[in-house]
């Protein structure tokens, strides 16, 4: 087993808006120099938070009112671009247990999901309604219950979408793979002998 | 019902199905460098495992790999840290290095085919989006993320979703002056940024057929970019052609049983496909991107969009500071970049040379060539292109990815405009917050890197 099973996710969340926000934007290149992951939580979304003096641009992320928010929501095609598992591990490090969006790029949401990071498509209406009741008390607890795949706010339930096998991963406690790869050994060596490779 | 080349690869190299309903799939080939892989080392060290299949790993660094003086220590203490910490791990594992100067180094898609690593029929992988590239030689080529790097490193297998396949053909004649490049650009201007979420992309039709590999290469290598997590071409005789004779390949009558091999992976004439889009080669034009996405691209010849009631659009006219409504050509810049992935082989600087010959850069430009490997500069050194480049006032570099991410000294500053042959022209891709891109052909770059602004290479070079 790669860790516990994930059903739910709760949580006070927060906003960032705009489609295809890309890794890039999400941790920039320059803090990609490091051979560890640990110590990228402050550098989530960076130039997006944070002038070229270091000086704060009032962020969403740095509002005080969602300081501690364990949700991020964004738009369509996030995490698109860059493969660099540092901006899901950024956006974990930074404090967020799952992400919902209108849809996410596939690389970034294999990255999430061996992390332990749901990502959850909800539609562009919904995701505004959930904007305005987090607008509306920023302290509203979000719950994502990725078994029954519905979001409920302030006793508004939304339905969402989720990628079936991540789901199932979520459930089972395994969406970190390596331990169910590790088990097949004697069939990872079959097919490598079967293909010349070893 | 025949089959693609997606589904022949994939089926060949399944290993099992898993509970979740994913499947266990062989990778054939594992590609690392120094950003996103050392990490995957600590991982395993710290579940006290070993390599797997280190023979089907190589390793090279490029992405932090200064271009002008390669001497190591490098300047950049962490940088240094980083490929320390690689040629540590692989060394420990006995994973074969391509190290600075050794005759081998380069960008990792640009490395791979070189050395001839990359076949027909593989499955390949990195931790790199842009590993779609080798899908050029009719492999499934994925980016992966660095958790991933650590299960192929541990069980050469990954745990993965089929994709759905579209064929894109390209059908007909490229005109002048249209260069691969263009080619994808104008796909990802058409299928959009997400369209190819959930699929492989197949390139075929006569426009692709009569690409020359490195060209093909170009055009898969920004799949990524459309969404797509890999794209391919179907092995024929071109690809044979270019792998012949290569260092890794096999020599003499085993490379002739290998093509037949190899040939068969080509997707059946009846194949069935989840989607077929066509293009026409005489609608693709010479194309540059306007905004802070690939998607949003026109053709050399049209105006940046109206605002309208799309946010981005408005988004991207900001922070590129452009008007609406105008004209792409004139828009001046201040750097130029050639190399990268994308267009940093010995064909790009080829074509560019040829026209660059007795021109000069304008004096508000910054312009660099970087060549995509040591064996890429070496062959344009023999050939006296870099005395043609440095001629016309160009920098000729050292190879790596340089200013195409800018995790090495090569950056934009402050709110520059750089006309680029590289593949992403993100907020703050090339190394400055502010900075600004403009992605375009190997020759449209040296076009507006002579007249200081973006212009038309078929005007400026009287194609």
């Amino acid at each position: 087993m790669s860790g516990t099973a994930i059903t739910k996710v709760d949580g006070t969340a927060v906003y960032v808006k705009g489609n295809d926000i890309d890794t890039d934007r999400i941790i920039p290149a320059r803090f990609l120099k490091c051979v560890t992951f640990d110590e990228l939580g402050p550098s989530l979304f960076y130039d997006e938070r944070f002038d070229a003096d270091g000086q704060s641009k009032g962020h969403v992320l740095d509002d005080p009112k969602h300081k501690g928010a364990s949700i991020l929501i964004s738009d369509a095609n996030f995490g698109c671009g860059s493969s660099r598992e540092h901006a899901p591990q950024a956006i974990q490090k930074f404090g967020f247990k799952a992400v919902i969006a209108e849809s996410f790029a596939e690389i970034f949401h294999g990255n999430c999901t061996t992390l332990g990071i749901p990502c959850v498509m909800m539609q562009k209406a919904d995701r505004t309604r959930l904007g305005e009741l987090i607008a509306a008390d920023p302290e509203a607890d979000v719950v994502i219950d990725v078994e029954n795949l519905k979001v409920i706010c302030a006793n508004t339930i939304f339905d969402v979408t989720m990628k079936e096998s991540a789901r199932e991963a979520f459930l089972a406690a395994t969406y970190d793979p390596l331990d169910t790869l590790l088990a097949q050994r004697r069939g990872i060596d079959e097919t490598a002998k079967r293909l010349g490779y070893a | 019902m025949g089959k693609t080349l997606y589904q022949k690869v994939w089926d060949d190299h399944v290993v099992g199905r898993l509970d979740n309903g994913q499947y266990q799939v062989f990778m054939a080939l594992h590609l690392i460098h120094e950003v996103t892989s050392p990490q995957a080392f600590g991982m395993l060290r710290d579940k006290k495992l070993s390599v797997a299949y280190p023979k089907r790993t190589f390793a090279t660094v490029d992405h932090i790999i200064p271009t002008t003086s390669q001497a190591r220590p490098f300047e950049d203490d962490m940088a240094e840290q980083m490929i320390q910490v690689l040629a540590d791990a692989t060394g420990e594992h006995g994973i074969e290095f391509f190290a600075p100067e050794t005759g081998a180094q380069g960008i990792v898609h640009v490395v791979g085919p070189e050395l001839g690593l990359t076949q027909p029929g593989m499955t390949i992988c990195c931790g790199d989006s842009h590993t779609s590239t080798h899908g050029a030689f009719g492999t499934i080529a994925l980016g992966i993320g660095t958790s991933q790097v650590r299960d192929v490193l541990a069980s050469q297998t990954l745990a993965m979703d089929p994709l759905k396949v579209r064929r894109i053909r390209v059908e007909g004649k490229l005109g002048t002056g249209v260069t691969a490049k263009d080619v994808i650009l104008h796909i990802i201007r058409v299928l959009g940024v997400n369209g190819g979420v959930g699929y492989a992309y197949e390139y075929a039709g006569a426009a692709i057929d009569a690409m020359t590999m490195e060209e093909r290469m170009t055009v898969c290598n920004m799949s990524i970019e459309g969404g797509a997590r890999c794209g391919y071409i179907n092995p024929d005789e071109t690809t044979f052609d270019f792998l012949r004779g290569r260092e890794r390949v096999p020599q003499g009558d085993a490379f002739e049983i290998a093509v037949e091999k190899w040939r068969g992976y080509a997707s059946d004439p009846d194949a069935d496909y989840d989607d077929d889009v066509l293009i026409e080669a005489a609608d693709i034009k010479p194309t540059v991107t306007w905004g802070i996405t690939p998607g949003q691209a026109i053709s050399i010849e049209e105006a940046t969009p109206s605002r309208g009631d799309d946010e981005l659009i408005g988004d991207a006219l900001r922070y590129m500071q452009l008007e609406p409504n105008t004209p792409i050509k004139g828009t001046r810049i201040d750097v130029a970049f050639i190399g990268s992935c994308t267009n940093g082989r010995l064909s790009d600087f080829q074509a560019v040379a040829e026209k660059i010959k007795g021109k000069q850069v304008a004096s508000n430009v910054r312009a660099i060539a970087v060549p995509g490997s040591e064996k890429v500069d070496k062959a344009a050194r023999e050939l006296g292109l870099h005395e043609v480049f440095e001629a016309a006032g160009f920098e000729w570099r050292k190879p790596g990815c340089s200013m195409c991410l800018a995790m090495n000294p090569d950056k934009l500053v402050g709110d520059e405009v750089c006309a680029s042959s590289s593949n992403r022209n993100f907020i703050g891709r090339q190394g400055s917050s502010t900075g600004r891109t403009i992605l375009m052909s190997p020759i449209m770059v040296a076009a507006a890197a002579i007249e200081g602004q973006v212009a038309d290479a078929r005007e400026v070079f009287e194609l």
